[in-house]
């Protein structure tokens, strides 16, 4: 096979249709993003470290917490998982690339423009999007910042992004799957992420439809979200809302999938249930589209709808459950060996439990006139998002990167910037529940006394939490840099699947020929 | 020195002291607000319905919890490649998958019933007692009680915590962010209805002790009621993002006895009475002067100083303003100005208040202007806009 490497230059990472390039470019930009969303974070953090206001104006304040949102859901968690697919999917389905190689570059490119426009708003005048990461109207419209056009801009632009990276995705996963590569042999992360394309594709122009609305409010005298005009403010939380709870699924599913990988790997054994995983899967996804509303049970619906997205809700946690039974009973009996990834996903799993458990306390609509809005809901959705997507992200990468780059990288490194972030992100986020159910409402730049002490543990849990980012960045880039070389096609002895049958590092183009699946 | 000593040590004591919170009752209540760690039933039956439902849920959970993770890390810590194990091959089972789908909804369908039954509770409206209009405003809270007879009165409720106090120049006192310069007041034992709406963009009005959270959304009337069984002093806070000031519009609700909330209300009365009286009364410049300074200190004093000289706000003294038209100055003070920190204090002042305190703009700080504004001007001026 006649060796057809990259380009050399600039122009390699510029035009490249290269699934590994691409997927590469992904990964270190969601990096950034990651670090630049945890900086915002460590503002919200400082300011609220003690009461009283120290830092920030309560102005800025509210521009922290919507641009930590956007920037962490849009611009570092989807983008790893997109990352993490264009590296995996080809490899993992005995593809030679992805089926749409140019789309695939600009569904990318698209990214960083995206997001250093959205980042510039910050120094406009008015300041950046301060309407949170949900932007209500009227709030995000008439009595929005001038920014909020640069805002529905970007939002346009990240999900063209999306909906071209699903639909790649889409395409590759049903056409360019090896030979005797049936579906229900396919890897569990290849199964999660072609359902999360599905309801990307079906979600994203949602999401589209709300943003433009609220540009023929803001520029063109419409009155989509203005009831002085006829029109209606919760409509745009039904709309964003039929966006948004799906979008949740669209960010843990890839999450699950990685998951489904590695714990059979360290547990030496294969995943138990695999048919149910699908199915729970799939279910998940269905049921992501008919509970939106229990984002707004304080909102003012009536009974009935009440009572549906309450039950509707609360059925999501059989599926769920499946999956967590499933990934114990794959440990149970297994011969295990506790490498970083695999600390990372134990954590993953205990920690989307608890964050899985509070998710049925919220589904309760007469508890959740209690929690709404308050600390609780921040607590529960950073242990599912934190603990759960990013958790199972850095799993992926330790897990991945051997093979991506050749070498190996460094466990004690490793397994201490697991133990550090475990301890950080629980010392930040569980005293939130105490705070919650205290009565502290979230998205305040200041707060009243009795929540001190809380608030004081949580600030401090932030800081470990983000310097254990640092310790991940500087033990990443000291593998790809100094690393010590590995060429074993299987880096891990109980690894199944296609990725871990080409060499080591992977060439620059694999399954030119594609392999037989038995 | 020894107060920081003695929070140190508390931060690490913490947990224990969680666990200490957790089971404290009485003369621990001080500690116990402090490092409370749980939902309070409050002071309705509905409240405490909430309250043993979340607590059932969440024992429920812990359950679930313990065998769940007892499996887990009796596998982690038994099934492991370094204790010499060998890994089985089992990879399916129908039964087992049917069981653990089965038995997870058994669990959810013993949940829904308490739910359902709470949340009917909830959206009882029958026989309440007494209507309050409740109206969320960038960044305050306004009450109107509906009466009968149309004598409806109403009042703002404004944060009273001193800037001194936020911005860290003064001690913050106990009910820091949580204080207002007029409570809403309501009558203990009684079914209370609140009518729930904003002005600008959407708040929500959220008393923990009252069980009562709702959206209060620019055009339309969301319904919320509470009936509080023990007197006392409630507070919460806006629970829905609405800008700037988010956190800093608190709510606080005086439950009285009866005849405590019936004087009240009589009083309130006579002091719209009052105010009724005087709109026809022509007033002198001193008499005016006198009456605005304390309103002028109070509304004004904080964005444009005491001595008019500016700050946040223009200053009055010498300003185009307070030596223009009584008319443009009228509409500043009604009105405010849309995009600015100068808010419209039309529905705020009153007419009385209004006049005075714009006579002592136009003469205080050597305007000197000489005119006194009359409630009567007001009442022209708001009506022929």
């Amino acid at each position: 096979m006649g060796a057809h490497g990259p380009a050399k230059g600039l122009m390699r990472w510029v035009t490249t249709t290269n699934h590994k390039d691409i997927g590469t470019m992904y990964l270190w930009f969601s990096f950034a993003m990651f670090i630049l969303g945890g900086a915002f974070a460590m503002i919200i953090r400082a300011e609220l470290f003690q009461p009283g206001l120290q830092i920030v104006e309560p102005e800025f304040f509210n521009q922290m917490t919507t641009m930590h949102g956007l920037v962490m859901v849009f611009g570092a968690i989807m983008p790893s998982f997109v990352g993490l697919a264009n590296w995996m999917i080809p490899m993992m389905i005995g593809a030679p690339d992805m089926a749409l190689p140019r789309m695939n570059n600009l569904s990318f490119w698209i990214l960083p423009p995206t997001f250093a426009l959205l980042a510039s708003t910050l120094f406009m005048e008015g300041g950046a999007p301060n309407f949170g990461w949900t932007f209500y109207a009227p709030l995000s419209t008439t009595y929005a910042p001038d920014t909020v056009t640069f805002f529905i801009f970007g939002v346009h632009l990240m999900g063209a992004s999306s909906i071209m990276g699903s639909i790649n995705i889409i395409a590759t996963v049903v056409n360019m799957r090896a030979p005797g590569m049936t579906y229900m042999k396919m890897p569990m992360f290849v199964w999660t992420w072609l359902i999360t394309a599905f309801l990307l594709v079906a979600v994203m122009p949602v999401l589209a439809g709300a943003v433009t609305m609220m540009l023929m409010d803001v520029h063109f005298g419409t009155s989509f979200f203005s009831a002085a005009g006829g029109g209606d403010p919760v409509l745009f939380q039904h709309i964003f809302w039929f966006f948004g709870h799906p979008e949740v699924y669209i960010i843990i599913l890839p999450a699950f999938g990685v998951v489904s990988q590695i714990i059979p790997t360290f547990s030496r054994k294969p995943l138990f249930g695999y048919d149910s995983m699908v199915y729970a899967t799939a279910s998940i996804a269905f049921l992501s589209f008919i509970v939106w509303a229990h984002h707004m049970y304080t909102v003012g619906m009536p009974i009935a709808g009440e009572l549906f997205f309450m039950y509707a809700t609360m059925l999501i946690a059989v599926p769920t459950g499946v999956k967590v039974f499933n990934w114990i009973t794959t440990m149970w009996k297994g011969a295990m060996t506790f490498e970083t990834p695999m600390l990372f996903c134990i954590g993953f799993v205990f920690l989307f439990t608890v964050g899985g458990f509070t998710g049925v306390m919220l589904s309760l609509a007469p508890a959740d006139f209690q929690y709404h809005d308050s600390y609780f809901v921040v607590a529960h959705f950073h242990y599912v998002m934190v603990a759960g997507a990013v958790f199972s992200m850095s799993a992926a990468v330790y897990y991945w990167l051997p093979k991506w780059c050749g070498k190996m990288y460094d466990e004690t490194m490793g397994k201490a910037h697991f133990w550090i972030s475990f301890i950080g992100f629980n010392l930040t986020f569980f005293p939130q529940h105490f705070l919650g159910l205290a009565g502290m409402p979230r998205r305040i730049p200041d707060y009243a006394l009795q929540f001190t002490d809380f608030n004081t543990m949580s600030s401090i849990g932030a800081f470990i939490y983000g310097a254990s980012q640092i310790l991940f960045l500087f033990n990443v880039i000291r593998t790809i840099v100094a690393g010590k070389p590995t060429s074993e096609e299987k880096t891990w002895d109980g690894a199944e699947g296609l990725e871990w049958t080409v060499p080591t590092p992977a060439p620059y183009h694999t399954f030119t020929t594609p392999p037989d699946v038995k | 020195m020894h107060l920081q000593a003695k929070r140190l040590l508390k931060l690490t004591l913490s947990p224990v002291l969680l666990l200490l919170g957790l089971l404290s009752t009485g003369a621990w209540a001080e500690e116990a607000q402090r490092w409370q760690v749980n939902m309070a039933p409050g002071v309705t039956e509905v409240g405490a319905q909430i309250y043993d439902l979340h607590m059932t849920v969440f024992w429920i959970c812990v359950a679930i919890g313990v065998v769940v993770f007892g499996v887990m890390f009796y596998s982690v810590f038994t099934h492991r490649k370094s204790l010499g194990v060998k890994p089985a091959d089992f990879h399916e089972s129908t039964t087992v998958e049917i069981a653990w789908t089965i038995v997870p909804f058994i669990i959810l369908i013993v949940m829904a019933f308490p739910a359902t039954r709470t949340l009917l509770e909830i959206y009882d409206f029958e026989d309440t007692e007494l209507d309050i209009l409740v109206t969320g405003y960038q960044w305050k809270w306004k009450y109107e009680y509906i009466d009968e007879n149309g004598e409806n009165i109403s009042f703002f409720s404004n944060l009273r915590t001193a800037k001194s106090e936020i911005y860290n120049e003064d001690n913050k006192g106990e009910y820091y962010l949580l204080d207002v310069d007029e409570p809403v007041v309501i009558p203990v034992n009684t079914k209370v209805r609140f009518l729930v709406t904003a002005n600008d963009v959407i708040h929500a009005w959220w008393v923990p002790a009252l069980a009562v959270k709702k959206d209060a959304i620019p055009g339309f009337i969301n319904e919320a009621w509470t009936k509080a069984l023990k007197t006392g002093v409630y507070r919460g806070q806006c629970a829905e993002l609405c800008g700037r000031d988010h956190g800093y519009m608190p709510v606080v609700v005086n439950v009285v006895e009866q005849e405590e909330y019936d004087a009240w209300l009589a009083g309130k009365k006579a002091q719209a009475a009052e105010i009724k009286a005087l709109m026809d009364k022509q007033f002198t410049l001193d008499e005016q002067m006198a009456a605005g300074k304390p309103i002028y200190d109070q509304y004004c004093a904080a964005c444009h100083g005491l001595n008019g000289e500016g700050g946040v706000g223009s200053a009055i003294a010498g300003s185009p303003v307070a030596t223009g038209t009584v008319a443009g100055h009228l509409d500043i003070g009604v009105n405010g100005v849309p995009g600015t920190a100068m808010q419209a204090f039309g529905a705020q002042l009153n007419d009385v208040d209004m006049a005075a305190v714009i006579t002592y703009q136009r003469n205080a700080f050597g305007n000197n202007m000489g005119d006194t504004v009359q409630p009567i001007d007001v009442y022209n001026f708001k009506q022929g806009q």
